[in-house]
């Protein structure tokens, strides 16, 4: 067993862009579900809309980087607009149908053949992200704590840029939390006609909340595009949805420390057990299992865990119990 | 006369009301609320049919009248919170149909409901604080920065302190408001209603499912809105609360108002008796009748003693 192989994998995971991306979707969760009481199901469609926008701006029509960055956070804004207007009005689980639907429509526009020549079909787009990596202050070489921890200059661009992104929206959220705008929208998700009777705009509010909560889901697809230099339509599927929800859940809803070290928390275990079990096999300790296996086996740890999790611990690392929106009774 | 020892606000609303008509629709001096031909349906089902009807400024208007007859219903369409089919009806001068519930709140008409709305994931200090109207910090951008907010926050905390104090609730503050008993709730309800001053207050059944312990404390804080200037139009079933508070009476049955009056003789009146006891539905109409159900359960008592 190669221990150092597998601590360094899993560390590297926990603050890597993995740890970046599902922190800042689930960041986006968190002001949706956590604090509103929103189900938004197609996060994923936010982080396409985000990363599909530089890609498209940059290697479908040759216009500059940051025309794309402001592209993606208004078309993550005018998506939640969208989505937001038919349904806020509705009980909440129309929105979970309805996000959860407009993120397979995004996905499937993007790898449609037809558009192919803007998307790019399955295989994507590439070739985007230069003038981010030319903007790269670090110069090339190795940096981190050897052995555990190494990344490339490349790397450490995107993940300084991917952290400064998480600081800075965590920090607006937690003065807006604080604010009496805050409270406003922790009374709405506890009962929206009490609210509405104390002369709040609850629709008003809620659509807030969708549109914050998406923009910063798109900052998140930027890292995503950005930090592999290729955008693949197939990985905004639902799955990553569902993944940031098990981030912000195990990190604990409403609480703004919540998804950032619910997401480092969740890739490290979840590189660990991945590398571990790899390794386990390859040196011969795990003989009942075959390394195409692992991948599977991985998958169902994290069901199981998000079970365990939401039975023992619904209220996460963080959250206070009193006052979590999910009740596992 | 003894109409010196009431406190100002009763005796006034008493002189209000003197020597009116008690008749359905009867024209106020100088209502707050003014409802013309309010009419919702539910399916086949007319729900509320209101014609007229007229809410004294600085008064406390009590809704009654048995279970389905409409009021809660009413008082939906009147707060915004259901829409009703046809109908106007205006506050302050103002015509309200068709505005929705938090704009409505904003004009100084709030209500409470009759299953509890406080907040339990939310302390008694903040439920308070979030009735307060227009506040700055509510905007996300203000909220960001909180010089702007901070000054209006601590008026908004010295008042809702005020406010707990004169509810009893001041030891509770910074409990979370899921801990409180059902009467505690309705109390911090009809405080936080009051955070946004309101010119009419519409409680929904302020008296289910209060100790009654709590029952005298909270009569005696709705009796105090009428002496603060405020109106009360409230809906209840418990007819001592009815008879102890109200100023003037609203019957309504089957969707219609079919009586109004002062408490006393209203509930002397044979519409309001009669719909309450469900209008002879099952009293015999005949002493042929009659006989004919005693013989009925005679033979009823039979069959089991046999058996």
């Amino acid at each position: 067993m190669d221990w150092t192989l597998i601590f360094s994998r899993a560390v590297e995971a926990g603050i890597g862009s993995e740890a970046i991306i599902y922190a800042l979707a689930a960041i986006g969760l968190n002001v949706q579900f956590g604090y509103t009481g929103l189900l938004n199901f197609g996060q994923a469609g936010f982080l396409a809309i985000g990363a599909y926008a530089i890609a498209v701006t940059v290697a479908t029509f040759g216009l500059p980087f940051f025309l794309g960055v402001g592209i993606g956070l208004l078309l993550a804004a005018v998506m939640a607009l969208l989505l937001g207007i038919p349904t806020l009005r509705l009980r909440a689980d129309y929105l979970a149908i309805v996000t959860i639907a407009a993120a397979e429509i995004v996905r499937l526009v993007v790898r449609s053949v037809a558009l192919s020549d803007t998307f790019g079909g399955t295989d994507g787009l590439q070739a985007f992200s230069g003038s981010f990596y030319d903007m790269n202050p670090y110069p090339p070489g190795e940096y981190g704590i050897p052995p555990i921890i190494g990344f490339d200059n490349r790397s450490m661009w995107v993940l300084t840029v991917g952290w400064v992104l998480v600081a800075i929206a965590s920090f607006i959220l937690f003065m807006a939390m604080k604010s009496p705008w805050g409270r406003v929208l922790k009374a709405i998700r506890e009962d929206e006609d009490a609210v509405r009777s104390l002369g709040k705009n609850v629709f008003s509010y809620k659509m807030q909340a969708l549109v914050i909560g998406g923009v910063i889901g798109s900052l998140g697809g930027f890292i995503f595009a950005l930090s592999r230099s290729a955008v693949q339509p197939d990985l905004y599927s639902t799955d990553l949805t569902f993944y940031a929800y098990t981030v912000l859940i195990l990190g604990g809803a409403a609480r703004i420390l919540g998804p950032i070290v619910g997401s480092m928390v969740f890739w490290l275990l979840l590189i660990f057990i991945g590398t571990g079990l790899e390794n386990a096999v390859n040196s011969g300790a795990i003989t009942f299992i075959t390394v195409n296996q692992v991948g599977a086996i991985r998958l169902m740890l994290v069901g199981l865990g998000l079970m365990l999790l939401l039975i023992y611990r619904p209220q996460g690392i963080f959250g206070d119990k009193r006052e979590i929106s999910i009740d596992a009774r | 006369m003894h109409a010196e020892s009431l406190p100002a606000g009763k005796a006034a609303a008493l002189k209000a009301f003197e020597g009116m008509a008690a008749e359905p629709g009867v024209p106020k001096p100088d209502p707050i609320l003014v409802v013309d031909n309010v009419v919702r349906r539910f399916g086949g089902l007319t729900a509320v049919n209101v014609k007229h009807v007229e809410i004294q400024r600085g008064s406390i208007t009590a809704l009654i009248g048995p279970n389905g007859a409409g009021k809660t219903t009413f008082f939906n369409q009147l707060t915004g919170f259901d829409t009703a089919d046809e109908g106007q009806w205006t506050f302050n001068g103002q015509a309200m149909n068709g505005v929705s519930a938090y704009k409505v709140a904003r004009q100084g008409m709030v209500r409470t409901f009759q299953l509890t709305k406080a907040l339990s994931k939310l302390t008694v200090i903040e439920n308070m604080r979030l009735g307060a109207q227009s506040q700055k910090g509510e905007n996300f951008f203000r909220g960001l920065i909180p010089g702007l907010w901070r000054g209006q926050e601590d008026e908004i905390t010295a008042k809702a302190e005020d406010l707990l104090q004169r509810f009893k609730l001041d030891a509770k503050r910074d409990d979370f408001a899921g801990s409180l008993s059902g009467g505690q709730r309705k109390l911090l309800e009809m405080a936080r209603a009051l955070m946004g001053d309101p010119q009419l207050v519409m409680l929904d059944e302020p008296m289910a499912g209060v100790n009654p312990a709590l029952t005298q404390s909270l009569l005696g804080h709705v009796k105090n809105l009428r002496e603060l200037g405020m109106s009360v139009l409230f809906v209840e079933h418990d007819m001592d609360m009815v008879r102890d508070i109200s100023d003037w009476v609203i019957v309504m049955a089957q969707g219609e108002v079919i009586a109004e009056g002062p408490p006393d003789s209203v509930m002397s009146d044979e519409r309001v008796v009669d719909a309450y006891l469900g209008a002879h539905h099952d009293a015999p109409l005949s002493a042929e009748e009659e006989e004919r159900q005693l013989h009925e359960a005679e033979a009823e008592l039979d069959k089991e003693s046999t058996e």
